[in-house]
């Protein structure tokens, strides 16, 4: 606890960049009486790496559903600094049309933008090119190892040039090595494009290693609790996943979850 | 691959050949008369005899079928469209497709001889049995859409139009073919079972009458002949049927890919 007191009690950060989206004492109750968030206010800044970090139940993908405007707050507002921006989405599974190739799935955003299949190939090309699938157009989803299927997936997520990408514990069902990799790959992404992401997960790991800010939420009702800064920047390597740095603000955040699970549980910390 | 081919194919070749001489040797050993049980070579003897009146009753029922299963598909497909558009329509039709399902077409048979003619009436019974799995499968297939495409879809504000289009109509494919298979049969079944209720003699007569009429005059070899025609063209319905099946989804759909062993 002492460490997240120590963090707040820090001399003032340099101003920080200014926000995207905001979210302001925004409650979601679902029809059936849960109540899935409790006056949330949270920030999305322009070029963070953002997790949203919590046990399951906690709200944090009803967050991504909002900003995604899949679902409406039952309170509250969402603000935009521009309208109608564009979005992208990964889901936790690859969510690919199996009906149809590499190549079509990835075109499908411009499609449903009105971009025919030749105005959208140089688009497609680049962006499946920059997740690593160049040659694999004509490939069938099955065809597709589940981490090229994720790709994919980010590909598509990509290719209309989102000003927030939202990610839904994209590699929670991949193994560590597959995992690990993407991860990588999608930082030196989010890099090279400037990116804005927000990125729910369950590994406290994960989201130390990933993130310019971490918010730690809580359930019932779902709520944010905490929000670690990691001050390295991105990208990182081996290295930062060996120093101290690394290690103390994993403790910090892990000591955060599970005050947020009320007391010191041995549970959601991996 | 060689090996596999010959159990493919061959062993139920094979096993078919050993049925037919087996029934060949029982009825000759016995001395059976063809009025009890006609060996396999005295109906195809029949076959070839008789090939014009049964060739041509083989064609009235063939298209009656073809013509059934055309406009059930159709139907079947563009209601189980409009269901996917309106849960209001589909509350109002869905009874009426369960109530004609669930009633035997021989019972609905004579009452449709009542008000139709009996080529009429048979064309009616067959559609009405291809026509209910054919709707329900494509129905079922409709709405059961991977929801994250489905919000995906709507992300990119997708019209309803398009997510009908390159989503709900894709995905329901697998589903509406195996309808569409089922009701092959059934097309056959359906008219098969209307002719013999109608009873129709004449030119329109098809294989159904020609089987009763055979009956009639202890033809039994004749009985047989058309029961042969009949097996075959239920065969290659289903045959061809699943080549398109197959043709449409082996790229992507586990039903029409083999495991990787």
């Amino acid at each position: 606890m002492t460490e997240i007191e120590t963090l707040r009690e820090a001399p003032p950060a340099p101003p920080a960049p200014p926000w995207i989206a905001r979210l302001e004492g925004v409650d979601k109750r679902f029809p059936n009486g849960v109540v899935a968030l409790s006056g949330v206010n949270l920030d999305v800044r322009r070029g963070e790496f953002l997790s949203l970090l919590g046990p399951s139940g906690c709200g944090k993908s009803t967050i991504l559903r909002l900003l995604a405007g899949l679902t409406r707050e039952s309170v509250g507002y969402i603000n935009w600094r521009e309208t109608n921006p564009e979005l992208g989405f990964v889901f936790q599974e690859p969510t690919l049309m199996p009906w149809t190739n590499v190549f079509d799935n990835v075109w499908l955003p411009l499609r449903l933008k009105g971009l025919s299949r030749a105005a959208a190939k140089d688009r497609i090309d680049a962006v499946l090119a920059k997740v690593g699938l160049a040659g694999f157009e004509r490939a069938y989803p099955r065809e597709l190892s589940g981490g090229m299927k994720m790709r994919v997936s980010i590909a598509r997520a990509l290719v209309t040039r989102p000003a927030i990408l939202l990610m839904d514990e994209p590699f929670a069902a991949l193994d560590e090595i597959t995992r690990n990799k993407l991860n990588d790959d999608l930082v030196a992404l989010k890099c090279e494009l400037g990116a804005t992401v927000v990125f729910v997960t369950h590994s406290v790991y994960e989201s130390v290693y990933l993130s310019d800010r971490i918010v730690v939420m809580a359930p019932r009702p779902g709520r944010v609790v905490a929000e670690i800064s990691v001050p390295t920047p991105l990208p990182r390597d081996e290295e930062f996943r060996l120093g101290a740095e690394y290690a103390r603000i994993c403790r910090e955040t892990s000591a955060a979850l599970h005050a947020a699970m009320g007391g010191p549980g041995d549970s959601g910390a991996h | 691959m060689k090996r596999e081919t010959f159990q493919q194919y061959a062993l139920p070749v094979f096993a078919l050949m050993v049925f037919l001489a087996g029934w060949e040797a029982v009825v000759r050993v016995n001395d059976i008369p063809p009025v009890i049980l006609p060996a396999p070579s005295r109906i195809f003897d029949e076959l070839v005899r008789a090939w014009t009146p049964l060739s041509g009753a083989m064609l009235v029922t063939l298209s009656v079928t073809v013509e059934a299963l055309v406009t059930a598909t159709l139907g079947g497909a563009l209601l189980a469209l409009l269901f996917a558009q309106s849960r209001t329509l589909e509350r109002v039709f869905f009874p009426f497709a369960v109530i004609l399902q669930v009633t035997p077409v021989v019972s609905i048979a004579p009452l449709l001889l009542v008000y139709l003619s009996s080529g009429e009436a048979v064309l009616v019974c067959s559609f009405l049995v291809a026509f209910f799995p054919i709707l329900a499968n494509a129905s079922l297939g409709l709405s059961a859409v991977d929801h994250n495409l489905l919000d995906l879809f709507q992300l990119y504000r997708a019209s309803r139009w398009r997510q009908l289009l390159w989503l709900r109509i894709p995905s329901a494919m697998p589903y509406f073919l195996a309808g569409l298979r089922i009701g092959g049969g059934l097309a056959l079944i359906g008219a098969i079972v209307a002719e013999i209720a109608a009873g129709s003699a004449g030119k329109g007569a098809g294989l159904a009458f020609r089987i009763v009429e055979a009956g009639y005059r202890l033809n039994i070899p004749r009985m047989f002949a058309a029961l042969l025609l009949i097996a075959v063209m239920g065969v290659v319905i289903y045959l061809l049927l699943s080549a398109l099946s197959w043709s449409l989804l082996h790229r992507w759909h586990d039903s029409a890919r083999r495991r990787e062993t």
